[in-house]
């Protein structure tokens, strides 16, 4: 019976990302006051929730083996292409948001496509993608725009309350949707599966009959359509579009994933885990606001270090991977018996 | 021919060529239900090009394929397998990240609802892995098993696709006595339900183990069909290995002439040279003129032995002198300054440059000799191609093509260039021959003992036991990592020689 209270070794990674957002939690909630109001925890949320959505999109970019690096600018031209085309263009929001989000998935597909139909590396058709998407908000305005629509900032002030004083904004409830929708697709569906076969073995996957080149280009259609989505969620929190926003956003939503016990080369990895990465991102940043001396660029540093130390994590668990396996195989040659060795023996 | 009612397979007048080599010429195959069938020959026979073909891998020229009666032409692997032909090789062709259950359905999983139904797909796994009496974790990543058992998860994938021909290439190679036994099991019962299985493997004892008819080809020709029973080994491996009588004579002729010649003194001398789990130590000796071959089976510490000489292992026993000079520093780097020169086993992976000209490729390891700061000029580079082109024959139109479009013996060639191209005093040739037609092979051979002619020392490696005899004046047989023995003159007989390699 002990053995089914046993916790499979892949698990590993995922539990000691939770259990250091335990600890920091308890860390934060046992030193200042004011950290143990239940609102700083669904704070987290809010002031993550786009974040949250984009890094859920590169989970499965990453589990796939591939990386994207378009995600920030992409999230930055939706915000500026809803500014302008419902100020300029005076479009109603409900036209311009299936709008943006289409715009997003388009994008993403191209680049899926580029990938897979030219055989680029990943890297540099996103890096392209990027420089596209960061060009292209400032070919529509230099300048940020305010979004006055009365649509958006209803959405923005709409509260789901909870227990005692708290709530949720509607972003949260996307973003919850989100995650339902990805651990669905990550676990019930063929496309899910599927990418983390091409993760695990391309080559095999290819072999095996999976759809392989379907899968890899609707892996960065789906990151292009969660930044899209991660983009409107973007301009609801802000009211506004502008080019700069979210520079540099992509690398945060990979440290998130990496942190969350995703492999970088792919084919391991949960999307429960992702959410923890960011979580443990916002924590710091929130705990680093409660202690009040520290400058915030520190959540970089400390981010930073994060990041590294669970790499090292990862490359350790292989290797200790590969030393059981190899230990596996001097056992088996020291009980090896000659029967398939004796080739080319004479009859006797 | 055999009666086409009874056959689950028949293909007839296959052939194939590939630029510059005829891979298959006029083969007939064919495979009974409920049969296990090996399929035999050389490396080089045609054994992988002929499964290529029926798997859709690669399309033959000329002759026809019928299964259950029906004519057939797999496009792919993946429409063969529809077919229900299918192949499970040496390397694991599944995904280690996940669970047994998923790569045994993974494509063809249970649905409900649209969602994948995880109870179902698991009961389905076990059920499949029940059939070959296997009892694991299917929840369990693949990964986390022994090869042997991913084997066996690769074998249950191809079975769920309901197979009728099952195709095992190489399966025991890297699996113990107790797993191949195992193995065995799983095809036997297999045979039982009436599936057809073609085994290939280059173990004799297995094959008279397993199988009951066997196919035998030889230089993409079929040497001919027979009942296992009926088939004495020895017949067999003179079948698989053939002669053409003429050219071995010269040959035996022309090394007594070259042996004449070998220097008293030793050039290179190895006292107890060893290496902890590579190479048990060992006493070595090797002459201005001569050819030392080594023999022994594929992991007995071949190649282990020549990169200890080489420099490219260090040892952590014995001593090795060179030229009556004790070696100290071991790097590949000294030995190429010492005068030697390496061709490696693989030379896909560690020798040709398949993007680079001939010219390039075989300048290369001259240049690197030299320094890269003294830059060989193109006009120089020419005529040291030109001139390895002619006396080694690389069929080749010019000294710019680029190696890869070149045939696998020519490529051999190339990289025999490149360390001539250095003028070494002594040569190791790891397998020089393998994978490369017999009218090259005996060339490559004559070329070995040619340069023992010259004074080189050579060391002569090679897995073809008569091919090792044919070209060495002296051969030291390793068994298990360790130096056997050691054997010249009249003692060079192959029946000895496996018999020190079966250690009877």
């Amino acid at each position: 019976m002990m053995e089914k209270f046993k916790i499979d070794r892949k698990f590993w990674p995922l539990l000691v990302t939770i259990g250091l957002f335990l600890l920091l939690y308890a860390y934060g909630f046992f030193s200042y006051r004011g950290f143990s109001n239940p609102q700083v925890f669904f704070n987290l949320f809010i002031d993550n929730a786009f974040l949250l959505i984009t890094s859920i999109g590169m989970t499965f970019v990453i589990l796939s083996g591939g990386i994207d690096l378009s995600i920030g600018a992409v999230i930055a031209f939706t915000t500026v292409l809803s500014a302008y085309l419902s100020e300029d263009w005076g479009l109603h929001p409900l036209v311009v948001i299936p709008m943006v989000l289409l715009v997003g998935t388009l994008l993403g597909a191209v680049m899926g496509s580029i990938i897979q139909f030219f055989k680029v590396q990943p890297f540099i058709v996103t890096l392209a993608g990027m420089f596209f998407a960061r060009g292209m908000c400032f070919v529509i305005s230099t300048d940020a725009i305010t979004i006055s629509h009365p649509f958006y900032r209803t959405l923005s002030l709409f509260r789901i309350p909870l227990f005692g004083k708290t709530f949720i904004p509607i972003n949260v409830v996307i973003f919850l949707v989100v995650l339902a929708a990805a651990i669905y697709l990550a676990h019930f569906t063929r496309f899910g599966r599927t990418v983390y076969a091409i993760g695990g073995n391309e080559q095999s996957a290819l072999l095996m009959g999976l759809p392989v080149a379907r899968t890899k280009v609707l892996v960065y259609t789906l990151n292009g359509f969660c930044s899209a989505l991660a983009g409107v969620v973007f301009s609801v929190y802000m009211l506004s579009g502008y080019g700069l926003y979210t520079n540099g956003l992509e690398l945060d939503a990979i440290a998130s994933v990496v942190i969350g016990g995703t492999q970088l080369t792919g084919g391991v990895g949960y999307v429960a885990g992702t959410v923890f990465g960011v979580l443990i991102q916002g924590l710091i940043q929130t705990t680093i606001m409660f202690q009040g001396t520290l400058n915030s660029w520190w959540t970089k540093i400390v981010v930073g270090l994060l990041t590294l130390l669970f790499i090292m994590m990862q490359s350790a668990f292989a290797s200790a991977r590969r030393t059981r396996l190899a230990a596996k195989s001097i056992d088996k040659s020291a009980d090896r018996l000659p029967v398939g060795e004796t080739e080319l023996v004479p009859d006797a | 021919m055999p009666n086409t009612n009874d056959s689950l397979l028949l293909m007839q007048g296959i052939c194939k060529n590939f630029p510059g080599v005829q891979a298959l010429l006029d083969v007939d195959f064919s495979l009974r239900r409920g049969e296990i069938h090996a399929l035999m020959g050389e490396n080089g026979a045609g054994k992988s090009t002929l499964i290529k073909v029926l798997t859709g891998v690669e399309r033959q020229n000329s002759g026809k394929i019928l299964l259950d009666g029906k004519e057939i032409l797999a496009k792919s692997p993946l429409h063969a397998q529809e077919l229900g032909i299918s192949t499970v090789f040496q390397e694991i062709n599944l995904c280690p990240n996940l669970s047994v259950a998923e790569n045994i359905l993974i494509g063809r999983e249970p649905k409900k609802f649209g969602s994948i139904n995880w109870t179902q797909l698991k009961h389905q796994a076990r059920q499949i892995l029940d059939r070959l009496d296997i009892d694991i974790d299917v929840t369990q990543s693949l990964g986390m098993y022994p090869v042997a058992l991913q084997q066996m998860v690769a074998i249950a994938r191809a079975l769920e696709i309901s197979s009728k021909i099952l195709i095992l290439d190489e399966p025991t190679s890297s699996l113990d006595a107790r797993e191949t036994e195992k193995l065995f099991d799983v095809m036997r019962k297999l045979k039982g339900e009436g599936l057809g299985i073609i085994f290939i493997t280059h173990f004799l004892d297995q094959v008279y183990q397993i199988s009951d008819r066997m196919t035998v080809l030889r230089n993409g020709r079929l040497v001919g069909t027979y009942d296992t029973a009926e088939l004495p080994r020895m017949d067999l491996v003179s079948k698989m290995i053939g002669r053409s009588l003429d050219e071995l004579e010269d040959m035996t002729r022309f090394k007594h002439e070259t042996g004449k010649r070998i220097a008293q003194e030793p050039l290179l001398e190895a006292h107890q040279l060893g290496r902890t789990g590579s190479i048990q130590p060992f006493d070595l000796e090797l002459h201005a003129g001569e050819v030392l071959g080594f023999a022994g089976l594929l992991g007995a510490g071949r190649t282990e032995t020549a990169n200890l000489l080489f420099g490219v292992d260090s040892p952590d026993h014995g001593t090795m002198t060179f030229d009556g000079q004790e070696v100290k520093k071991f790097s590949p780097l000294n030995s190429i300054h010492r005068g030697m020169a390496y061709c490696p086993e693989d030379r896909k992976a560690d020798g040709i440059v398949g993007d680079l000209t001939v010219r390039e490729n075989i300048v290369l390891a001259l240049q690197a000799s030299q320094g890269w700061f003294k830059f060989l000029s193109p006009k120089k580079q020419t005529e040291i191609a030109d001139k390895y082109i002619k006396l080694l024959n690389i069929a080749t139109p010019n000294a710019d093509q680029l190696v890869k479009n070149l045939s696998g013996g020519n490529q051999q060639k190339v990289i025999l260039a490149r360390w001539l191209a250095t003028n070494p005093q002594t040569l190791i040739l790891d397998e020089p021959t393998r994978g490369i037609d017999v009218g090259a092979k005996t060339e490559i051979q004559k070329l070995v003992l040619e340069l023992a002619e010259e004074g080189k020392a050579c060391i002569f490696i090679s897995s073809e036991l008569e091919e090792v005899l044919r070209t060495s004046h002296r051969v030291m047989v390793l068994r298990d990592r360790e130096v056997v023995a050691e054997l010249a003159g009249g003692e060079l007989e192959e029946k000895k020689i496996m018999q020190i390699i079966a250690g009877s």
